[in-house]
């Protein structure tokens, strides 16, 4: 029994000033904490504080009439599960409905519009070649302050009748005659733009200098060609409905018009070849710091059959000129990125440009992520109504309110003094569950719902318990007939012991459950995780030490009868002593 | 309360003490026959599954004077050939369950009922769940409840030793059949909120089962080297010497469970309040009775089978025999004797853990639970 002579030294010879002062200040710390970073109240799940709840329908691909079943939408399901839920426990569910339906429910909170916008994003997605790039606006009228669009005179006047001065962006009159020669239309149009030069991955809108239409000088080779220029010309990115719209009929094999946006939140439009590769072919994507350049990467693996595409695609692309060197990775029918390409590459490779940490990983998401084997329509988005939800958790709340007070009757009817201790530790586990559940929010994106009130209900019983097995024990060593302080000591160490494995398993139970479950049954799990884990640093760094101080007042140490550790009343043998046969009858009847 | 302080005291110094061991037979019994009952209600009554699990729709319509019943036969006239359920919500609520309806037809019921309970469209919240939903839940809870059954007994097994493992098993799976067992006898619906509840036993169940062992182990230390008491005694001392602190750690857990069952759910009907509190309550119960009951006593089974325990209890019952010869008085319980000793100069310097005891000659010959065969 080495363990408890050590622990006695550490815990009773020890300061218990000094530590119940440090958790103080760590406690006040992180109540300071919650209120600087104004996230005073824990965010609430779904069921809770309404929220948004989407509807996805899955969409026939032409070509592939049997795609909608089980497996796929089952993997469907998880890959926007993971989407979703990327950023931790944000409580999102993901489930199917009926054969064709896929419910995302988001609930109201911070992430909720990146969430949504996610869920929105759960399309195809394409790596295609970019024919050509052009401003977003219907005839880029981009009067900025760019030198280029300065009235450089046009070429060629547009059919279109738009202003000319911007037509051709005063880069592109020597280019005509190539142009005109190309085979296919995105050439034709490429070649006036020869000189929109950004190699960053979204190169067209970044340089304000770029804007351009078609020339009209190109005689439109067929009508589809025609129309495709003539859709590129009208096409406005920046009406959502348009973005939405525009390609939405279009096939893989297909020649688009898409949208795409820069990091400076620029529309740009493009046309773009037919797909090249599939999101399938993606097996891995990460947004990475690069240590050497100190710039933020997206690196790219591909699988077996996508390495050998993407290698013929980089040779192809890479002895192109600008902007024709790049390929637009697009979801759903808009452009996410359009990196150009430089040298052929292989099975991996990696994006870089001026990418933000949080755009770097929005990428990867999308590419690791954006593999669905279903195209997804967004069939309805409603917002769930918060009045079910605050009616459920004024009930919970009542229940659990009442719940503590026959907790607290019992404590206090049965420990007496001995119970203020509890009820103290009881109101410090009480504030720090609170307190990091707020700070939970924003930081993992923890989301109370009701299973989580619950399991912080039931949490109460279960901080309750390891007060009661550390009081039973220093009323077991009382009735050993020591007095209180050498009592308080010595029953530290056994019921730490008992306290630790016995949270332990309830640590486990909750644990596995987080680790296997989903949704609302991840939150209770993790409540009840977290309770635990807060009860033994409780105990530890509070109810031992309070114990250990109170133990010296003459309250507690007198045995009154009001402490709860009334020696005469615990039944311990007072040191000298007839022997139990006589005593014992006049003494406990008596009392009890 | 002091009474049960008291109670406690005797209780701990083994002056009064229920023989639980002793007496195993009985409750391994009833346990069997409340297994039994169980297990025939489960396969002839089954088990009442919620929408989560069969598909269907809730509609929550709040703030309406409807009454149930008329809600019930729109409803019912609105789906026809549907099971629908109504349940009152809160004072002013309703909410409506019907079975089996897919969601392409629940749009055409959601506008039915809003004409026939005029309640505008817009205020009835549906929730059209597909039958996968549950199945996942379920099969995850699976899942779960075999990860942490294999963690646990490795965990028991590392932390006190196999056969406990094996008792705390046993009576993990008794609490769960018994709770699965009350919900198919009496009918309750299955939703994911009861299988959190019925996952939450698998720790809490624990709980008072560890802190047995917890004693169990620290008392039957150094048992061969006594031969006073056998193992089974030990163990039903250690059952009671932990009694109070069981009753109390049960009673606290259940107070606020109990809390959220009656008064969370008594306020809103069903929900997820009422399911996960349900299955909570009938599990801390069942888990409560078998740490006592069950798991203690197997392990003392488990124990008695054991050659060098087998030994000791040859050893025990021939000194007591020995003893008896003499005419001397020796009860054949440990508890409620060693207490009217006369000779308790015994300085219980062969209790180990009152070795560094302040005022360790004082430590009289308590039964602390160590064996240190310091009678006589």
């Amino acid at each position: 029994m080495a363990a408890p002579n050590k622990g006695r030294r550490q815990a009773g010879r020890g300061k218990p000033g000094r530590t119940l002062t440090l958790f103080l200040i760590v406690m006040v710390a992180l109540t300071g904490g919650m209120f600087w970073s104004g996230h005073v109240t824990p965010r609430l799940g779904i069921d809770l504080a309404g929220g948004t709840s989407i509807t996805l329908e899955a969409k026939n691909t032409p070509g592939k009439p049997n795609a909608i079943n089980k497996t796929n939408m089952d993997t469907a399901v998880s890959i926007i599960d993971r989407r979703v839920n990327g950023l931790g426990v944000s409580e999102a569910e993901v489930q199917t409905q009926g054969s064709k339906n896929i419910i995302v429910n988001i609930p109201k909170g911070t992430n909720e519009k990146q969430a949504r916008d996610q869920v929105g994003q759960t399309a195809q997605l394409y790596f295609r070649p970019v024919l050509t790039v052009a401003a977003g606006g219907p005839t880029a009228p981009q009067p900025s302050g760019s030198p280029s669009a300065s009235p450089s005179g046009s070429p060629s006047g547009s059919p279109s009748g738009k202003p000319s001065a911007e037509s051709s962006a005063g880069t592109s009159g020597d280019k005509a005659s190539p142009s005109s020669s190309a085979t296919t239309q995105g050439r034709a149009v490429t070649g006036a733009l020869k000189k929109a030069p950004s190699p960053t991955p979204t190169p067209g809108a970044t340089d304000p200098s770029a804007p351009a239409s078609p020339p009209a000088a190109t005689p439109p080779p067929d009508p589809a060609t025609a129309a495709l220029q003539k859709k590129f010309e009208n096409l406005n990115c920046t009406s959502k409905a348009q973005r939405t719209t525009v390609n939405q009929s279009s096939a893989p094999k297909d020649t688009i018009v898409a949208c795409g946006q820069d990091s400076d939140k620029q529309w740009a439009k493009y046309v773009l070849g037919p797909a090249e590769l599939e999101g399938t072919d993606v097996s891995k994507s990460k947004g990475v710091l690069d240590p050497q350049r100190g710039m933020w990467i997206v690196t790219l693996d591909f699988t077996g059959g996508g390495t050998k595409k993407f290698q013929s695609i980089t040779t192809k692309l890479s002895k192109q000129q600008q902007p024709m060197n790049q390929f637009a990775i697009v979801l759903d029918g808009n452009v996410v990125s359009a990196p150009s390409v430089s040298q052929t590459l292989g099975a991996s490779a990696e994006i870089s440009g001026s990418f933000t940490q949080q755009s770097a990983q929005d990428l990867a998401n999308v590419l690791s992520y954006g593999a669905l084997p279903l195209s997804f329509k967004e069939e309805s988005v409603s917002t769930v109504t918060a009045a079910l939800g605050t009616e459920q958790l004024q009930a919970g709340l009542i229940a659990g309110a009442i719940g503590l007070a026959l907790v607290i009757i019992y404590l206090v009817a049965y420990y007496r003094g001995l119970s203020l201790i509890a009820l103290l530790s009881l109101l410090t586990s009480g504030i720090l569950t609170y307190v990091i559940m707020s700070l939970l929010g924003p930081g993992i994106g923890f989301a109370l719902n009701l299973p989580a009130v619950c399991g912080a209900i039931v949490a109460i019983g279960i901080t309750a318990d390891s007060f009661i097995v550390y009081f039973e024990r220093i009323r077991d060593e009382i009735r050993e007939g020591r007095t209180l302080r050498p009592a308080v000591e010595r029953a530290w160490p056994r019921a730490r012991r008992t306290v630790l494995v016995s949270d332990f398993v309830s640590f486990l139970a909750a644990a596995v459950l987080f680790l296997v479950t989903v949704g609302k049954v991840q939150g209770f799990a993790f409540t009840l995780g977290l309770t635990t884990i807060l009860d033994v640093v409780v105990v530890f760094f509070f109810t031992k030490p309070v114990m250990t101080l109170l133990a010296r007042t003459k309250f507690f140490s007198s045995g009154s009868p009001w402490s709860g550790l009334d020696p005469k009343r615990l039944g311990a043998k007072p040191p000298l002593r007839r022997s139990r046969r006589t005593g014992g009858p006049t003494d406990h009847p008596k009392e009890a | 309360m002091s009474r049960l302080g008291a109670f406690g005291a005797r209780l701990y110094r083994g002056e009064v003490g229920y023989d639980f061991v002793g007496k195993r037979k009985i409750w391994y019994g009833i346990s069997i026959l409340i297994t039994i009952t169980a297990i025939v209600g489960l396969a002839v009554r089954g088990l009442n599954m919620g929408i989560e699990f069969k598909g269907g729709a809730v509609f929550t319509i709040q703030h309406t004077t409807t009454s149930v019943a008329k809600a019930q036969t729109d409803t019912e006239a609105a789906a026809p050939g549907h099971e629908v359920v109504v349940q009152k919500l809160g004072s002013d609520g309703l909410r409506i369950q019907v079975s089996d309806l897919n969601p392409q037809n629940s749009a055409a019921v959601t506008t039915e009922l809003s004409k026939d309970l005029n309640v505008p469209e817009s205020k009835i919240a549906a929730d059209l769940v597909g039958p996968s939903w549950g199945e996942s839940v379920a099969n995850k809870a699976w899942t779960g409840l075999g990860i942490f059954l294999v963690l646990v007994v490795i965990y028991l097994a590392i932390a006190f030793e196999w056969r406990m493992a094996v008792a705390a098993l046993v009576a993990l799976i008794h609490d769960l059949t018994i709770t699965v067992g009350v919900y198919a006898l009496v009918g309750f619906e299955v939703t994911p909120g009861t299988v959190i509840g019925l996952l939450t036993i698998l720790g809490y169940s624990l709980y008072d089962t560890v802190v047995v062992f917890d004693s169990l182990k620290e008392q039957s230390k150094g048992i061969t080297k006594q031969s006073r008491w056998t193992f089974s005694e030990v163990a039903n001392r250690s059952i009671n010497g932990t009694l109070v602190r069981s009753i109390n750690t049960t009673v606290v857990a259940l107070l606020p469970v109990a809390g959220l069952l009656f008064i969370g759910g008594g306020l809103l009907g069903a929900g997820t309040l009422n399911d996960i509190s349900l299955a909570l309550f009938v599990g801390l119960a069942a888990g409560a009775y078998s740490s006592i009951f069950i798991a203690t006593p197997l392990v003392a089974d488990l124990k008695e089978s054991e050659p060098q325990m087998k030994a000791l209890k040859k050893r025990v019952f021939a000194k007591r025999a020995a003893a008896a010869a003499k005419g001397e008085s020796i009860e054949q319980t440990d508890y409620g004797t060693d207490d009217d000793a006369p000779a308790d100069d015994d300085p219980a310097g062969a209790t180990p853990a009152a070795a560094g005891s302040v005022n360790g000659p004082r430590s009289r010959n308590r039964n602390n639970g160590r064996p240190s065969g310091r009678r006589r």
